[in-house]
């Protein structure tokens, strides 16, 4: 594994992914998401490509986190659709009508799909190794004992190489949420939705977190879609910058050019809160 | 009542009168309330502990049967669960004892002891389980997804033992209340320890004052200790979260 980069100088990135023929890895299609009479999304349509590392960026209630959660089917979809590889993941068109995809299916494009979330989520009944290894076993079939052993190395990765018999509550909520990394990573995602995963953390340890992030992106070619109030992660981490507003994009780009010369209102509006007006 | 414990054996055999004073002279009889104790004892551990531990076990079980059927069956069906569960909550246990005595007059009452106090407070316990289920987080459920969990493995591994460690100090305590409500077994003449004190002792002697009082003292003996350690266990499981 090569050493971790100096978060302090962003090493260069390569070129984003080319959106050419290749089957976008996720994609939305006239997605809608209505929770009772209060629609969220609406019309929304975007690819992502292999390895791409998108961010979304907005005001709370601007529906990003909903993408995420979409994904990860944990929020009914109300309207449209979602392939994953090119596969639908929640409903498909079969005769001109939309129908649910059977249960089995959409499993099976799920183990593709990890998530981190804000608020860690370990099972507190469980110790730290038990976390990360209950599904590679259990859902991928992996033999226990090299199951074991990459939640060793991933231990190892985050920084944690001593915790693997400790209890989440003993924790701090970095350390939590890196074991939360290792557990996600464990099951081996194509696709990794980190969900404004540094937003409960102290001040201090955001950028220890942020580092092991960076880590996996500079060393995986995982792709990643992510929600962050970090604007200095996003310019460094991802490929491409969506920025939202009312559940549509408003403006969406190279990190460099939104972040220093967006061209909407909206978005200029919304960086210059976040950042504090440079 | 003398027809109606036929089929059912008394534990007790004769027990003397206690001395060749005429019943009810003295208010209290100390050799006679050390006579008695010995039975009295037997017949606690033989019936009241008994038909209590079993009635748990089956309680404990069923309950978390019924609230997992609860929250996983189809709507009619969870319905239909949920309706037996809360009218057999609703209907005294005195009233379900008679009822299984009399259909089930082949089976002795120690049997319908255990199945009507196990079935009577799954349905108390059911509701315990309920609230410690709603009780689990909903990131932890939504963990298991992102995992891709199996229901089983997502009930076994994450939601029971989670929902479990908010319970286990209210199922003591229904524990406890079981195990008060056991000489309500007196209705259908099981050889516990009231219906021993009452109609074997009593009813042989005349002499009410030692066997009832002795029966309340070891109720009092069993279920103070019993209480305590529930409380400690709540503390400790509240410090532990």
């Amino acid at each position: 594994m090569p050493t971790p980069t100096d978060p302090t100088v962003p090493a260069p990135r390569e070129a984003a992914p080319s959106s050419s023929a290749e089957t976008p890895v996720i994609e939305f299609t006239d997605v809608e998401k209505r929770f009772g009479d209060n629609v969220v999304l609406k019309d929304l349509n975007f690819t992502v490509s292999r390895g791409e590392r998108v961010t979304l960026i907005g005001p709370s209630g601007s529906g990003k986190t909903t993408i995420l959660r979409l994904v990860m089917t944990l929020e009914e979809l109300t309207g449209g659709y979602i392939f994953i590889d090119g596969e639908p993941l929640t409903h498909e068109e079969r005769n001109g009508k939309r129908v649910p995809v059977s249960k089995k299916r959409q499993k099976a494009l799920r183990t593709r799909i990890g998530m981190v979330f804000q608020q860690f989520n370990l099972f507190p009944n469980m110790t730290v190794l038990e976390n990360i290894i209950e599904a590679p076993i259990h859902v991928l079939g992996r033999p226990k004992k090299d199951a074991i052993e990459h939640a060793h190395s991933l231990l190892e990765q985050v920084g944690l190489p001593d915790k693997a018999d400790a209890h989440p509550t003993s924790l701090s909520g970095g350390q939590q949420q890196r074991v939360a990394i290792a557990r996600a990573l464990a099951m081996d995602p194509e696709i990794l939705l980190l969900d404004e995963v540094t937003s409960a953390l102290d001040p201090e340890v955001v950028g220890d977190v942020l580092n092991i992030l960076r880590e996996v992106a500079d060393t995986t070619n995982v792709t990643m879609l992510i929600v962050t109030h970090e604007m200095g992660f996003a310019r460094d981490v991802s490929h491409k910058v969506m920025m939202f507003d009312g559940g549509r994009v408003v403006e969406e780009g190279h990190p460099d050019k939104i972040f220093t010369n967006p061209e909407h209102e909206r978005t200029q509006k919304f960086l210059g809160a976040v950042l504090g007006h440079n | 009542m003398s027809n109606m414990t036929s089929p059912h054996q008394l534990l007790a055999g004769e027990i003397d009168a206690p001395s060749e004073e005429p019943p009810g002279a003295t208010f209290w009889d100390w050799e006679f309330a050390w006579e008695i104790l010995p039975d009295m004892l037997m017949a606690f551990l033989q019936v009241t502990l008994l038909v209590t531990v079993m009635g748990t076990i089956i309680a404990a079980v069923l309950g978390l049967i019924i609230a997992i059927l609860i929250m996983v069956l189809p709507k009619p069906l969870a319905w239909i669960v949920r309706w037996t569960a809360n009218f057999i909550r609703m209907t005294p246990i005195v009233v379900q004892l008679l009822l299984l005595f009399w259909a089930f007059l082949w089976m002795d009452a120690i049997t319908i002891g255990v199945i009507v106090f196990g079935v009577h407070y799954a349905t108390y316990m059911s509701e315990v389980y309920r609230a410690g289920i709603e009780s689990v987080p909903k990131g932890q459920w939504e963990a298991t997804t992102a995992l891709s969990m199996s229901a089983v493995r997502t009930w076994r591994k994450v939601v029971i033992p989670q929902a479990l460690r908010s319970t286990i100090p209210s199922l003591g305590n229904y524990a406890i209340s079981m195990f008060k409500d056991t000489p309500f077994l007196y209705a259908i003449g099981a050889a516990e320890m009231v219906t021993l004190a009452v109609s074997d002792i009593g009813g042989n002697t005349f002499r009410y004052n030692e066997p009832v009082t002795i029966a309340g003292l070891i109720f009092l003996a069993a279920s103070y200790p019993t209480a305590l350690l529930v409380n400690r266990l709540e503390k400790r499981l509240a410090y532990a979260h």
